[in-house]
């Protein structure tokens, strides 16, 4: 393909450069702001490129791949990871054949995830080595780089980006070749049966593999630092190197793109050359407790800081020792798009008064006013097993379930299992929207459809329901509001652990409308009954409740609700 | 008004919005352009929930070299509000001496009519009156980017561009 200008996001960026460091198995589960990542990937047919059930299964197909002697990488977001820590953990002792890159995107900031964990602490805890790109440009460049670590040094390598990183798009000019490593398929149980009397070993080979990784830290021009004013010197790594050089132009910087193993000569060494050094960072203290544990004096800053993704502007903050002020910015508030299929079914949970624990996806704006209907959401899966724990101990409390169906399949199923097994009464619905909506409507395998669009098997979610030990599994859908809460009731009141599936298609799939709706103003007694519906398209303008037609899918939802026969179909011309 | 030279820092521009109303395609076809006439660009864009009617916002930076995808606070050259209702979010981000293309919204709401759908592309086209991007340059992104209704998108971008250069 030779030379090429071209303007990429950071993830996108990743995943070209994973191409030209001639990957050939890559696998992920969607989450922002790491989707994008498989996206891209998977419109390349020359790879292995797909949607994994979850982070782990992800991690460990893309590890397979790794032991055939091709080059694989898995992504995610950060709370993925946390899926995946399992085999992380153990692989790290086993060690590699081709290159294995592991890809997480940490959300400072949290502008879409449940927290903001600061994934550069995997790297000493799991002892692997850490690289992070600052920009898009350089995220091209370090994946390949990560690639030739992970074969160098017989280890995966966790290459970290940052919301800012993955969707930032960058203008820059590329050479791609398409590099090609086909090891022989590893038969080697030492390294890939981690059984005590061979993890021993490998524990011992990994603490010096991670020595030499730290020599090599040293060296690397992963590690950059650039000398120009002497009184004020920058530490930094990510994107907030970049803030730092924004806001002080003229200072010295030491860029780490390496930050684990430390490379602790080079610190020093950089640090004798300024008078004054400053750490930036997001999230925690990571490189300054390095610093701290190597009695490198530095300025840290205000542990408020701890919180919330920077800005060049911050930098300065940080430097005048200032605490992060309250963050006062107001953005609107992310509602159900109109026509979605999640607002029946929440409309007759909050109607019938039922706690319901709740999972990760579109669904979780459910627990917002006015629909206020869902009561706990904490990771992926966890609906089912605490909707157990709850309902165990308080028995006559109404408590359900709630969970999507690429949720459920992600992790919601084994606690299905788990509660079957262990007698659990009670409900739990399954939010079918067929899509996994949240990330921007990827294919799961209760579609059938893989990441290029293929079909090969396709799940039923009503048979694994019943084989995990459902006692009944009924399919409804959600917009016959009547028969939903009958059922629901219904189902409610049996000794019995039931699932209902509420299916409906995501309204931003489906993007068919029905007949429009109007307000008639003379029938409306503003009970505000169809506002508590929360729908984007209703609206209150002069004292009077209007329906936004452009906005408007026609659903009939509030025309059902309404008590007093005043919302009406618009009749064609 | 003191304008900034490119050449020698980036220039800062910040649209925003809400989801669904392509505030991020505008500040993409704005970054495609800067690029076309070489300049370094990064744009760097939050749309956690965009899709479900939450707020948008895409900062645009180009000239020589750039460096972070944010800029300083309160640092803004030209504003571009996309949405009345949230323009009192982010209007404070304008420097001193910035120019604020706010009151060309609703002349942009106007100039359109009915066809709601090139309100952006008429508002691309008075930034464009306001930077160094050569005409070529917008009209080849935009032809290039814009499939759809190609002749309309043009002529209400240049009919933004004029109204633009009114100034």
């Amino acid at each position: 393909m030779g030379r090429e200008k071209v303007f990429l996001s950071g993830n996108e960026a990743v995943a070209r450069g994973a191409m030209a460091a001639g990957v050939c198995f890559a696998s992920a589960y969607p989450g922002t702001p790491s989707t994008e990542i498989l996206e891209t990937l998977g419109t390349f047919p020359e790879i292995e490129a797909q949607w994994a059930v979850n982070e782990k299964v992800a991690y460990e197909a893309a590890f397979g791949a790794c032991i055939a002697g091709r080059r694989a990488l898995a992504a995610c977001k950060q709370v993925g990871l946390n899926v995946a820590m399992d085999p992380l953990m153990t692989t790290a002792y086993s060690g590699v054949n081709a290159g294995f890159v592991a890809i997480v995107a940490d959300d400072p900031g949290m502008f879409s995830s449940q927290n903001e964990q600061d994934t550069r602490r995997v790297a000493p805890y799991a002892k692997i080595p850490l690289i992070e790109p600052s920009s898009p440009a350089q995220a091209y460049y370090y994946v390949q780089e990560a690639f030739k670590i992970s074969e160098q040094f017989d280890i995966p390598v966790l290459l970290r980006l940052t919301t800012r990183v993955s969707h930032t798009k960058e203008s820059f000019e590329i050479d791609f070749r398409r590099s090609c490593v086909d090891k022989k398929l590893d038969k080697n149980p030492r390294k890939y049966v981690m059984i005590p009397a061979h993890a021993r070993p490998r524990h011992v080979d990994l603490e010096k593999r991670i020595l030499a990784l730290k020599d090599f830290s040293e060296q690397s021009d992963l590690n950059l630092a650039q000398i120009n004013d002497r009184s004020i010197g920058f530490i930094s790594s990510g994107v907030s190197a970049l803030y730092a050089k924004e806001a002080y132009p003229q200072a010295s910087f030491l860029t780490l793109g390496m930050p684990f193993p430390f490379p602790v000569k080079k610190v020093k060494e950089f640090r004798r050359k300024v008078r004054k050094l400053y750490v930036i960072e997001e999230l925690d203290p990571f490189l300054e407790e390095m610093l701290k544990q190597e009695g490198i004096d530095a300025c840290g800053r205000k542990s408020s800081w701890r919180c919330g993704e920077l800005s060049p502007s911050a930098v300065k903050e940080i430097v005048s020792r200032k605490e992060r002020s309250p963050q006062s910015r107001k953005s609107r508030r992310p509602l159900l798009c109109p026509g979605c299929p999640h607002r029946p079914a929440f409309y007759v949970l909050k109607k019938l008064g039922l706690y319901v624990t709740g999972d990760i996806g579109c669904y979780t704006l459910g627990a917002l006013q006015p629909l206020a209907a869902l009561h706990t959401q904490t990771c992926m899966g966890s609906s089912i097993p605490f909707f157990e724990g709850i309902s165990k101990m308080r028995k006559g409390e109404k408590v359900a379930a709630v969970i999507g169906d690429s949720t459920f399949i992600h992790t919601g199923i084994s606690g299905l299992v788990s509660a079957a097994y262990n007698g659990t009464k009670g409900l739990i619905i399954i939010m079918d929207n067929s899509i996994t909506a949240m990330t921007g409507g990827q294919q799961n395998p209760a579609t059938g459809l893989t990441l290029q669009g293929k079909s090969f098997k396709k799940l039923s979610l009503e048979k694994i329901c019943v084989a995990a030990g459902a006692d009944s599994v009924d399919v409804v859908n959600p917009y016959d509001i009547e028969k939903m809460e009958d059922l629901v009731k219904l189902r409610m009141q049996q000794d019995a652990l039931s699932v209902i599936i509420s299916r409906y298609p995501c309204k931003m799939i489906d993007r068919s409308k029905g007949p429009l709706l109007y307000i008639d103003p003379e029938k409306c007694k503003k009970c505000r009954q169809c506002l508590a519906l929360d729908c984007p398209a209703i609206y209150e303008e002069d004292f009077c409740f209007k329906i936004n037609e452009l906005l408007c899918t026609g659903c009939g939802l509030c025309k059902n609700v309404c008590k007093f026969e005043a919302i009406r179909e618009r009749r064609k011309q | 008004m003191k304008r900034k030279d490119p050449e020698k820092e980036p220039l800062n521009i910040l649209f925003y919005g809400v989801g669904g109303q392509g505030v991020l395609t505008a500040a993409e076809l704005c970054a495609l352009a800067a690029m076309a006439d070489g300049y370094h660009v990064k744009k760097s864009e939050v749309k956690g929930m965009a899709q479900r009617g939450g707020s948008v916002e895409s900062y645009v930076r180009f000239g020589r070299k750039v460096q972070s995808p944010l800029p300083m606070d309160k640092d803004i050259d030209l504003m571009v509000c996309l949405y009345a209702q949230e323009y009192p979010r982010l209007k404070d981000e304008l420097r001193p001496g910035g120019t604020d293309l706010f009151p060309y919204l609703e002349k942009a709401h106007y100039a359109v009519g009915k066809n709601k759908i090139f309100l952006n592309t008429y508002m691309l086209g008075v930034l464009s009156s306001f930077l160094p991007i050569k005409e070529k340059s917008w009209l080849g992104v935009l032809e290039s980017k814009l499939k759809k209704s190609g002749q309309e998108n043009r002529d209400f971008f240049l009919l933004g561009r004029k109204e633009g250069a009114e100034k």
